[in-house]
């Protein structure tokens, strides 16, 4: 059983000739400890899949199973701790909250959560450590280097043992090697068991994925396959 | 052509056998270009023939010759560093020339072959990201290897990418021109 997955998804925004398919007929599994990344042009309906998977939007039709249960079947309250406990989201623009530090923006899910607020930190640093970032813990956001508050933003997203990953562009405000260090935090996530879907239009960002999706119009044309060992590569080489 | 300057500076180094630059080459470019003794030795009879190599005189016999890079060649080899290869030129790059085919070829869906070809780059560049992943083993001079070819096939995609850009806004303004010609006309009967 895969950890998320799309049977049939669309969602389809007014009605009769202002009638907009942000995406269609979307099939899609994530299993545990897959990074998978989804590719296209802007407006090619990435975004809406990411929230659809993330229960923030309804698809108009088809269904999506998260550990599987289908979102369908679940209350308002039920989605709703779905959110908290499964689901991290990882945003362009980090999103961390000004006025706390590093850990206590890591902290912040779990004691929304109804978690104590020392067991909360206690939870934030080790998922700090973990990530290597103990020694920023207790700087502010604006302390940080982008990349910093990036790792910073993904190890909110993973606390507490939430192993759904959604990330919408996560490098794309940062440089090559700050982009870099943000694919290997997903990875190591996934690594742990979690499922990540990372989606972006840049390709040496998604090259870090297992498997590529490529979206068009809302709907998926095409994904990669698994590629052979990269040795393969060294001895293929041109010879001059 | 890069081969003469790879092994001149090499030996710009220290004087140095035949079998011993090729070895160096392999290391030296993160043993991404595999290199065979007879390209070094006829490279060398080459180099030496310009003057830009000398080998010994002690020790002129069989495979065992050791060479040493001559004044020319140091010359020649910081020459060849400062000065800019001919980009001005576009190279004959075989896919542009294949989408700019496709386009005229009726029944073809050209976004169609972009995407067979978005799939193929994106998959080698998965395989080259695949090298970074081990950081532990990753070379320096093969990490520098591993992101010219990454930038080099992002640059494709990004191509790819433009053109399918391109062909929707072309699609999407030739819908537009069959229904603006109504106002068009209306307004330059304003203008009368």
């Amino acid at each position: 059983m895969s950890l998320l997955e799309f049977h049939q998804v669309s969602k389809t925004y007014g009605t009769g000739a202002n009638e907009v398919h942000a995406v269609a007929d979307i099939e899609l599994e994530v299993d545990r400890g897959s990074l998978i990344a989804v590719m296209g042009p802007s407006g090619s309906g990435k975004s809406t899949l990411l929230t659809i998977a993330g229960s923030l939007e309804e698809p108009t039709s088809g269904e999506v199973f998260i550990d599987g249960e289908s979102l369908q079947e679940m209350s308002h309250n039920d989605k709703a701790r779905l959110r908290r406990r499964t689901v991290g989201y990882v945003f362009q623009e980090f999103n961390l909250l000004a006025g706390l530090t590093a850990v206590e923006n890591v902290s912040l899910p779990l004691e929304l959560d109804g978690v104590s607020a020392k067991k909360s930190r206690l939870a934030g640093m080790t998922v700090l450590e973990e990530l290597g970032l103990a020694d920023r813990a207790t700087r502010y956001p604006d302390e940080l280097s982008g990349g910093e508050r990036q790792r910073v933003a993904i190890a909110r997203a993973v606390i507490g043992g939430r192993h759904l990953l959604l990330a919408d562009e996560p490098s794309g405000a940062l440089d090559q090697a700050n982009g870099e260090a943000v694919m290997r935090m997903l990875l190591s996530a996934c690594k742990t068991g979690v499922a990540a879907v990372v989606v972006t239009h840049d390709a040496q960002l998604a090259s870090w994925a297992d498997r590529v999706v490529f979206l068009r119009d809302g709907r998926i044309v095409d994904q990669t396959v698994s590629p052979p060992s990269a040795e393969s590569l060294l001895q293929a080489g041109p010879q001059s | 052509m890069s081969v003469k300057y790879a092994l001149l500076g090499l030996l710009a180094e220290q004087p140095k056998y035949g079998h011993q630059l090729r070895q160096e080459f392999e290391e030296k470019t993160g043993d991404v270009w595999p290199l065979n003794v007879g390209q070094v030795y006829t490279t060398l009879q080459r180099l030496e023939r310009d003057g830009l190599v000398e080998s010994d005189e002690v020790d002129s016999e069989g495979p065992q010759k050791r060479f040493r890079i001559t004044v020319a060649g140091e010359r020649e080899l910081a020459d060849w560093l400062m000065t800019p290869f001919d980009l001005t030129v576009p190279p004959r790059d075989e896919l542009v020339i294949k989408v700019l085919v496709a386009l005229d070829i009726p029944g073809v869906d050209v976004r169609n072959v972009l995407q067979i070809h978005r799939r193929y780059v994106v998959e080698l560049m998965q395989q080259w990201t695949r090298l970074k992943d081990d950081e532990g083993q990753y070379d320096f001079r093969l990490a520098l290897v591993v992101d010219a070819e990454l930038f080099r096939l992002d640059s494709v995609i990004r191509w790819l990418d433009a053109v399918d850009g391109r062909l929707k806004r072309r699609a999407s303004e030739t819908r537009a021109v069959s229904t603006d010609i109504p106002i068009l006309r209306r307004r330059l009967a304003v203008r009368k």
